[in-house]
């Protein structure tokens, strides 16, 4: 080989093996960080794994918005998401988003707790009053295997 | 009667644009030069009636049109003025009415600044400009018109604008995007347009340069004043969300890198030739994504506000024939672009094709963290979404190789280098580096953390290579005298450069030593954060033009001093009857205080959020560091975009413009 040949092989192997390690790090990557949705009628189902990091939403039940009381510092609250059908339990610790309003369409990411109650670590309330995630106007009214694409309101 | 007028000047910009593709493709069949001047007027009069319709929207806002639709859900009587003229590119349509002005606007300016380029040329990119012009411009037509009616019984008052964008973030950050998205619709006409002509020499790199690096300069202060919009206004402090419309507008900014660098290697040393214009194609296809992921709202994001989906159908079939009929060319063309030079493995070309290969990779990474809930839900995996975890993780080693290289990358000569001259000068410079991360770690926190010590190692070696380059260049007579005859667009590299060190900073030190503290607070009360006591001294009733609510003061102490007192804000607007929370910031460069209120709890308790951010002032400053080394580099000498202009047609047609 040549030097110019050589040196062409070289930069096309470095290439290759950069490419074939970014994409082997960006799959490794994105199993470990997807969050599925899911519906409050198919956590009900039992559809929905306990422990890993999910998103569920739905609309906040009226009436159902409870502070925590007493002397803490906390800041723990709960309500309760439905999709008209069936109806989950949030827990979460922290100040809830402007958006947050009985009746709105939010999302609350978390993991599923043995007594099929979600500790959210993160609620979602979107920046738009009239707007409703996606997912969640997917999955209301319906029942879970009819979920498509989703459709938005409006 | 008036708004009616904004939309004929729509149809009539629609068929100046259709003239302005067309006529100098007719005029090369039919061999009439005069049709090429015909593409240049109809420039004109698509920015004219473009002006027009734009200005009669605004005249509708200000005047309180509700009976125009657009206006009665974005607006409201009780809005303040300036927010009346933002409003305009608070919603869809607006927003579109904007981006298509823009492009007009880009286009004229291509049309009245392109004297160093062959005229045929030049007619050439503003027709392409004009093709995408059609498509903008027949969207608003047919599925976003901003100027429809409500009649006969027009509301008596608007909806009013989203309170969040009441802001004056909101009324730049949006312009400022736009800009840089559109501009680069001239890089991608110019790709074309030499496509076409089936060369790509120097007076074609030379006269997209400066385009291609204003648009990028704009781009960077939209994403820059975006990320700081949301770190102020959304209330929860922070500064990035990997967003999928964040993600949108990051795509082109990390292509767009890829090209202002790979654009500089092909005017130097004529490589990278099919490269460079694939760039081009590429980082306006992904402008059009971006507009598409934002305007079709298939995508789960903050900003996905509700939409039409008929607009997503209309924005991906012209995404799909832009995308599709330009690397169609590309493919059919590319090959023509002979390289003309040579280099060596070790050599400034091969640091900036790394630098190419990193920043499109990074691009992959966010393209598939963005587009994958979207893969998933067609191949019925389920609906998923992608976390901030992922792109972070992915992010993080990627910048780290690209500091590694940047670090060194100033002494690398063009065509052939010794790599163990890199080392020898590197090295001196990386333990320097190294110490003064180390003691600069110390000093602010007492203690060591091995991951800030490397990364500020990498920044401060990034600096401090470029420091001493910059003495090596003046002969190490440091003056301000000797430092002007250094050329604009060497200046403008190391203040680019050195403003990636500092966002890198900034990003590094936020994202390690922030303090977040969410609480409840009654009045009285006080909370230490860091070294700061933060006192909830007491609330206010607070009366705005157009909102009411409450102010909280809190009285912020450091060793029993005062440091600042600060007031953030729960308002609820009129007419949404919407809260918004205002926080309240007090900035310095070394660290931010940031108190806002979350919603009133029992007894006059409130939820608080408290944070100490330091160093987050930097990641902002970076940016502005990098716009203005990138037009710093567009006003060197070489490109003489502006003067050319004043001096009129001095250089004749086909002329190299000289310095």
């Amino acid at each position: 080989m040549t030097p110019k040949r050589k040196q062409r092989v070289l930069i096309i192997v470095l290439i290759l093996s950069g490419v074939s390690g970014a994409v082997g790090l960006m799959l490794y990557a994105l199993q470990q960080n997807v969050n599925l949705f899911y519906s409050p009628t198919q956590i009900s189902d039992g559809e929905a794994p306990i422990g890993p990091l999910i998103r569920v939403g739905g609309l906040v039940l009226a009436g159902s918005v409870k502070r925590a009381t007493g002397k803490t510092e906390k800041l723990s609250v709960t309500f309760v998401l439905t999709d008209n059908n069936k109806q989950i339990t949030v827990q979460y610790s922290g100040i809830l988003p402007d958006l947050f309003r009985e009746g709105q369409g939010i999302v609350a990411l978390g993991r599923l707790q043995k007594d099929r109650s979600i500790l959210a670590t993160e609620v979602l309330a979107k920046h738009d009053e009239n707007y409703m995630p996606p997912e969640v106007a997917g999955t209301l009214h319906k029942s879970p295997s009819a979920m498509h694409v989703p459709s938005t309101n409006q | 009667m008036i708004p009616e007028f904004g939309f004929f000047a729509l149809i009539l910009a629609l068929m100046l644009a259709v003239i302005q593709s067309s006529a100098v493709f007719i005029g090369l069949k039919t061999n009439k030069s005069s049709y090429v001047n015909l593409t240049f007027s109809a420039a004109l009069g698509q920015f004219v009636f473009m002006l027009i319709a734009f200005i009669i929207l605004v005249v509708a806002f200000v005047t309180d049109d509700f009976s125009v639709a657009y206006v009665a859900q974005h607006s409201n009587s009780q809005l303040p003025i300036p927010y009346k003229v933002s409003a305009v590119w608070g919603g869809h349509e607006g927003s579109m009415l904007l981006w298509t002005f823009i492009l007009s606007v880009w286009g004229i300016a291509v049309t009245l600044l392109n004297r160093s380029l062959p005229r045929l040329s030049a007619a050439r990119v503003v027709a392409v400009m004009g093709m995408i012009s059609i498509g903008f411009i027949a969207f608003l037509i047919f599925t976003s018109n901003p100027f429809d009616r409500i009649l006969p019984n027009f509301p008596l008052d608007g909806q009013d604008l989203n309170p969040l964008l009441q802001d004056i973030g909101l009324i730049i950050h949006p312009p400022m995007l736009y800009m840089g998205y559109v501009g680069f619709s001239v890089a991608f006409s110019i790709a074309i347009a030499a496509l076409l002509e089936g060369r790509l020499d120097s007076t074609w790199i030379r006269w997209a340069r400066p385009w291609t690096l204003m648009a990028w300069v704009f781009l960077t202060l939209g994403i820059m004043l975006g990320s700081w919009w949301a770190y102020y206004e959304l209330g929860w402090g922070g500064w990035w969300f990997w967003d999928p419309v964040e993600n949108a507008s990051f795509m082109p900014w990390l292509t767009g890198t890829a090209l202002v660098h790979s654009l500089a290697v092909t005017e130097k040393r004529g490589v990278f030739k099919s490269w460079t214009l694939l760039l081009a194609i590429l980082t306006f296809s992904l402008c059009l994504l971006g507009t598409f992921l934002v305007r079709s709202g298939v995508l789960t994001s903050v900003h996905a506000f509700a939409s039409d989906p008929t607009r997503g159908v209309f924005i991906l079939g012209f995404l799909a024939l832009v995308v599709g009929s330009s690397l169609l060319l590309f493919a059919v063309k590319a090959h023509r672009m002979v390289t003309t030079g040579n280099f060596q493995l070790v050599s400034r070309e091969s640091f900036l094709l790394l630098n190419n290969i990193l920043l499109a990779v990074a691009t992959v990474v966010v393209l598939l963290g963005t587009l994958f809930p979207l893969i998933a839900d067609v191949l019925q995996l389920g609906k998923i979404s992608v976390g901030a975890p992922y792109f972070n993780m992915l992010f993080v080693p990627l910048f780290i190789i690209l500091l590694i290289f940047l670090a060194p990358s100033p002494v690398v000569r063009w065509k052939k280098f010794e790599i163990n001259q890199i080392i020898r000068s590197s090295i001196p410079v990386f333990v320097a580096s190294f110490v003064v991360a180390a003691v600069i770690n110390w000093i602010f926190s007492n203690e060591m953390s091995l991951s800030i010590v490397m990364v500020s190692t990498l920044v401060f070696w990034v600096v401090l290579n470029l420091f001493k380059d910059i003495l090596v260049k003046v002969k190490f007579k440091l003056s301000l005298n000797s430092l002007l005859k250094l050329s604009s667009s060497y200046r403008g590299m190391v203040l680019a450069h050195i403003g990636v060190a500092m966002t890198v900073f900034g990003i590094a030190y936020t994202s390690t030593y922030s303090i977040e503290r969410d609480v409840k607070m009654n009045p009285g009360e006080s909370l230490t954060v860091a070294q700061y006591q933060f006192e909830f001294a007491r609330t206010e009733p607070l009366k705005g033009v157009n909102y009411r609510g409450t102010q909280g003061v809190f009285n912020v102490t450091k060793n029993n001093q005062l440091v600042t007192t600060l007031r953030p804000e729960k308002r609820i607007y009129n007419v949404r009857n919407q809260p918004m929370t205002e926080a309240a910031i007090d900035a310095a460069l070394s660290r931010d205080l940031y108190v806002a209120l979350g919603e009133p709890l029992k007894n006059g308790a409130w939820a608080v959020r408290v944070y100490v951010k330091p160093f987050i002032r930097f990641i902002w400053l970076g940016g502005v560091f990098m716009a203005l080394g990138g037009f710093m580099v567009m006003m060197d000498r070489r490109y003489r975009l502006l003067k050319k202009q004043h001096a009129g047609s001095q250089v004749a047609d086909g002329g190299v413009v000289t310095s």
